[in-house]
């Protein structure tokens, strides 16, 4: 198990570097270098530290390995130091937005605890309405169940998420005023009455993102369990008089959970581009709005490093999906 | 005799499928929606005459066209601008069904060259495979963001803002999601190079360029239907996406997205500018995943009753 997890790790440092490649490339190649599109309202002597950070001047591949010394080297210095309380970074220049001139990795850092707990919250949400859905789907194939849960994924994973998120702000604050429109990014929870608000701040964006995911998610499950309950071993279970519930829910549902939990891990990345549509929807001022917000005004290293941000997302959680998949199904171990 | 010879002409395959496409209820009330989606946004400017752009000269006039509730001129009434949402509604839908249509197309054209090259040339299998993934492992929604943001105005310099917006959505959609369909076809290029047809191909000395083209495509067609089909929803939503967080289509050159985007503004006092195109987007993407899943399952041969 622990080679296993040590190869799977290793193939994801290119991964990530080939990933970082490309955005930087992509950045890179666009008409106006990034340096030279620096806003005048940037200091001079800042200016001067941003670009020899940089190397402007140098080759591509060079500006490509100091851009990368910056990310994953005096960034997590810096990160150290906050935590500790040292000083090992002294004072190396780190990415600045140029919008708010203050390093990026702060605004991220301020940013994500929202994005999280919408996000976190929605996720699971989701998979607790998609497992039951898709067990008891399969448990009953084609009865009106079924066909009932198979509209909803269909419509799930065809209405757009910011259809369905300015519809529920229609109904429910438009017309009945039941829900702020507005997610309050201040609001701490200190007793119940700030609990009560916080709940119904995001009762309508867990719920958009919630249906999204359910809908792919209980397809899965349905498929899954429905490939398992053709098995020998149900049948055996079955021969030898075992209830129902049992079958279902002891056999057959931990047998056909692997896969989807590799699913559910799969996923959370999407969630996060997800959750750059809602959060514009609903205003919250997550990770996703601090990319809009940058792009919408030319803030490239904030726009470089959040991209970048969301591709190691992704990578990490392709990294724990095997690793899942490696614990939960032992033959995959051995390829 | 001669009776007995005709009942017996084999059917054709598509008959076959389109016998077994009919079977899936949701799949034909789809196909009826779509194709009344389609006409709408066809054929509806041709009876239609109205300019989805124009906008009143006099501005007496124009004042009072603006914000119309629907009556007998404009159905669906008029915008902020007194232009006809009706009109704006046929003129956007063609736009984003076109997007849809090309971006697929561009999407499909690279994974099926990728998929049959992967799958056809052993020596090029792995590093494809490898390139795949790594597409597949890019946070594809910022990447698009960054795409339109640091191109779109050159692009709209040299070819004009309407092609150029459109040619660049297209594109940067396309290169965003040919994976799936190169994987599927990698798949099936894989099984087919071993059945016997293609070594008697081989056997009789036919080169490799006209053995992918004449057996091992025509043998891809129907999982690449399958995924066209799926396409064609994903881009759509893709498109309406980025239209909708500003990115997209100019607001004189509107898609459904676009025309959503633009009516979040007024949400409050004209909901129904917001719940139109979306309705709209809504169910063109629900009856095409409708009919790509009746197209699965006609095409499946083992689903097929013969």
């Amino acid at each position: 198990m622990l080679t296993f997890t040590i190869r799977r790790l290793l193939t994801a440092i290119p991964t990530l570097l080939l990933i970082s490649l490309v955005i930087f490339l992509l950045v890179d190649f666009a008409p106006g270098s990034p340096m030279s599109d620096i806003p005048l309202t940037v200091p001079p002597d800042v200016r001067q530290k941003m670009m020899e950070a940089m190397g402007a001047d140098q080759p591509v591949m060079v500006r490509y390995l100091l851009w990368l010394k910056q990310f994953f080297w005096t960034e997590p210095l810096y990160g150290i130091d906050a935590i500790f309380g040292t000083d090992f970074a002294q004072g190396a220049q780190r990415i600045i937005s140029w919008q708010s001139k203050v390093p990026v990795f702060r605004i991220i850092g301020e940013r994500m605890p929202q994005t999280l707990t919408v996000v976190g919250t929605a996720y699971a949400v989701g998979v607790l309405i998609a497992l039951p859905i898709g067990i008891y789907s399969a448990y009953r194939q084609y009865s009106w169940f079924d066909q009932a849960g198979t509209f909803f994924a269909m419509a799930g994973f065809s209405v757009p998420t910011f259809f369905t998120g300015n519809l529920l702000i229609l109904i429910f604050s438009v017309k009945l005023g039941w829900l702020p429109t507005i997610y309050d990014t201040t609001l701490r929870v200190t007793d119940w009455a700030s609990f009560y608000k916080m709940v119904m701040q995001m009762a309508m964006p867990v719920t958009v993102l919630a249906l999204f995911n359910a809908a792919e998610i209980s397809r899965y499950t349905r498929s899954s369990v429905l490939e398992n309950l053709g098995q020998d071993y149900v049948r055996t279970a079955r021969a030898k008089g075992m209830t129902e519930s049992t079958v279902l829910l002891k056999h057959v549902l931990r047998n056909s959970l692997i896969p989807v939990v590799t699913v559910i891990a799969l996923g959370l990345p999407t969630v996060f581009g997800g959750a750059i549509v809602t959060e514009q929807i609903f205003k919250i001022n997550g990770l996703g709005a601090a990319l809009i917000g940058a792009i919408h005004v030319s803030d490239l290293p904030t726009v470089q490093t959040l991209t970048f941000i969301f591709a190691v997302l992704i990578v990490m959680f392709n990294l724990i999906a095997d690793i899942l998949y490696g614990i939960l199904d032992p033959r995959i171990r051995y390829d | 005799m001669t009776d007995a010879t005709q009942s017996q002409k084999p059917r054709s395959q598509w008959f076959a499928v389109w016998h077994q496409f009919r079977q899936h209820k949701g799949a034909m009330a789809a196909l009826i929606l779509l194709g009344a989606l389609v006409f709408f946004v066809l054929i509806g400017p041709l009876l239609w005459r109205i300019d989805p752009n124009f906008i009143e000269p006099n501005t007496v006039k124009m004042f009072k066209l603006r914000n119309n509730p629907p009556s007998f001129d404009h159905p669906l009434g008029t915008d902020q601008l007194g232009r006809d949402i009706l009109a704006r509604m046929m003129f956007g839908g063609r736009i984003s069904l076109a997007v849809g249509l090309v971006a697929m197309l561009v999407a499909i054209f690279i994974g099926t060259t990728i998929g049959v090259l992967a799958g056809y040339f052993r020596r090029a299998d792995g590093l494809l495979m490898r390139f795949t993934d790594l597409f597949l492992a890019l946070p594809l929604l910022p990447l698009l963001l960054v795409m339109m943001m640091l191109f779109s105005e050159m692009v709209a310099s040299v070819l004009g803002p309407r092609l150029g917006t459109f040619l660049l959505i297209v594109l940067a959609i396309g290169v965003t999601s040919w994976m799936q369909s190169a994987r599927v076809v990698r798949g099936e290029v894989l099984a087919l190079k071993e059945r016997e047809f293609v070594l008697a191909a081989r056997s009789i000395g036919t080169p490799n360029r006209r053995i992918i083209l004449r057996h091992i495509l025509p043998n891809v067609l129907s999982p690449v239907l399958v995924a066209a089909t799926l396409g064609i929803a994903a881009a759509i939503i893709t498109e309406s996406v980025l239209s909708f967080l500003g990115l997209g289509f100019p607001p004189d050159f509107p898609t459904w997205g676009r025309l959503l985007y633009d009516g979040i503004d007024s949400i409050r006092t004209y909901p129904e500018r917001v719940v139109w195109p979306g309705l709209a987007i809504s169910l063109t993407v629900l009856s095409v995943n409708y009919i790509g899943d009746g197209l699965r399952d006609a095409l499946d041969p083992r689903i097929r009753g013969r």
